[in-house]
């Protein structure tokens, strides 16, 4: 594969979150507001390049029965790193994201990406591989928030774009959007529109229903 | 004990980790297709939350809170950044013990919980439990409760999954949406469903 197809296909060919299911549990709590999944996008990011290339330049020393043991500290550093840093520069943002910065840990992709990749390649194919996936991650992460934070409260990244209604404009806000359920709906009719587009991601019915037989043998 | 049954049902209905957090959501879509896979799931769940929990909580407030370690001359020393790093390492060590143990002592129970047990390790669920218990800063016998309802709560939450899911295996699902995508709009569902619960005070 080259460097470019590295980057590129995690994006909608090979989406972490809507075609390996991994990450979703970030992907749904934080996505209320646009703000929250930016830094969130970026702190993921981040990690995963942190760890990939970490995972990657010590591969060749990791006996395979430890590894995931060294894997997991590997991240949980990178991760709390991260988390300090928000909590000191951007202590709003901390205190909105809660326990899910910390949740990094325990999120598929990492540790995913750390498996399938970082322990077979090179470090520059690595951290190229980490951008990719948490571009995609980031892609699924801005589009729910958008609608999200657009229908619910009207405002993206808190700056008023509808004109709400008991202000004397236009716009009813939906508060459900802003709820836990809106954002598995959101990702399934999201995944619907990727599928509909890229039909070879669709999954086989466990059941298929048996084909009539033709008129005459009725 | 009234503050116990009301942390109990606060964490199984108005705080389920799944519906509500969206926790653990990577097994909770991917191994929901059958109840009785779903109940070994949910029961492993909830023994590793009701451990895990009090544990973490027994050595963030023994050992890395601010002045926990009054006692050995280092009173103003906050280790609490180093509480992600030993909740991940506590939950990873006390599975891999159990195991060994129900290996050991309880072979037909490790026979029916021992495959998830190893899943379990980066199950959001369970780590998310520990860091929302030290963020509500909750007292021991707070945690105990807090750990056992957040297991049941997500068990409950699985089941009822896997139970709808059993049922929609025959409907005719457009073919974009079959799998993941119905999943999602299912637990969207449940979660709504569960919302309704949301006004009840105990």
């Amino acid at each position: 594969m080259s460097s470019m197809q590295t980057l590129t296909t995690p994006l909608v060919r090979q989406n972490p979150v809507t075609l390996h299911v991994l990450g979703i549990c970030s992907a749904l709590a934080i996505t209320n507001s646009l703000t929250s999944s930016l830094i969130m996008s970026v702190a993921l990011t981040t990690v995963l390049i942190i760890s990939n290339a970490a995972i990657s330049a010590v591969r060749h020393y990791l006996p395979s029965s430890v590894r995931l043991l060294v894997q997991i500290t590997i991240i949980a550093s990178a991760v709390t790193v991260i988390d300090q840093f928000l909590s000191a520069y951007m202590p709003d943002a901390a205190r909105t994201l809660s326990v899910y910065i910390s949740l990094i840990v325990t999120n598929c992709i990492v540790l995913g990406r750390a498996e399938a990749c970082a322990m077979k390649n090179g470090i520059g194919t690595s951290i190229l591989d980490a951008l990719g996936n948490g571009m995609g991650y980031s892609i699924i992460l801005i589009f729910v928030a958008t609608i999200r934070e657009l229908m619910g409260a009207g405002t993206l990244m808190g700056f008023p774009i509808f004109k709400l209604a008991h202000e004397g404009g236009w716009f009813q806000e939906n508060a459900l959007f802003l709820l836990a359920p809106s954002a598995f709906f959101i990702i399934g009719f999201l995944v619907w529109g990727i599928r509909t587009w890229k039909p070879e991601q669709n999954e086989k019915p466990d059941f298929e229903p048996m084909p009539l037989p033709p008129r005459e043998e009725r | 004990m009234g503050d116990f049954i009301d942390i109990f049902f606060r964490s199984v209905f108005l705080e389920n980790l799944a519906l509500a957090y969206f926790l653990g959501m990577c097994t909770f879509l991917a191994v929901s297709k059958q109840i009785k896979t779903t109940l070994g799931l949910g029961v492993a769940v909830i023994v590793v939350e009701g451990i895990s929990v009090p544990l973490n909580n027994l050595i963030f407030n023994g050992v890395l809170r601010q002045g926990a370690l009054d006692w050995a001359g280092l009173g103003q020393m906050d280790f609490s950044y180093l509480g992600l790093l030993s909740q991940i390492a506590v939950i990873a060590a006390m599975i891999q013990i159990l195991e060994i143990v129900l290996n050991r002592f309880f072979p037909a129970l490790y026979n029916t919980l021992g495959i998830y047990l190893p899943l379990l390790t980066v199950n959001c669920a369970i780590l998310g439990a520990s860091l929302f218990m030290v963020q509500r800063d909750y007292s021991f016998t707070e945690s105990v409760a807090y750990g056992l309802g957040a297991g049941f709560g997500w068990a409950l939450a699985i089941v009822a999954l896997a139970g709808l899911r059993e049922k929609m295996k025959y409907s005719d699902i457009p073919a974009g949406l079959q799998g993941l995508g119905i999943t999602f709009i299912t637990t969207g569902l449940i979660s709504l469903a569960f919302m309704g619960i949301a006004g009840i005070t105990l």
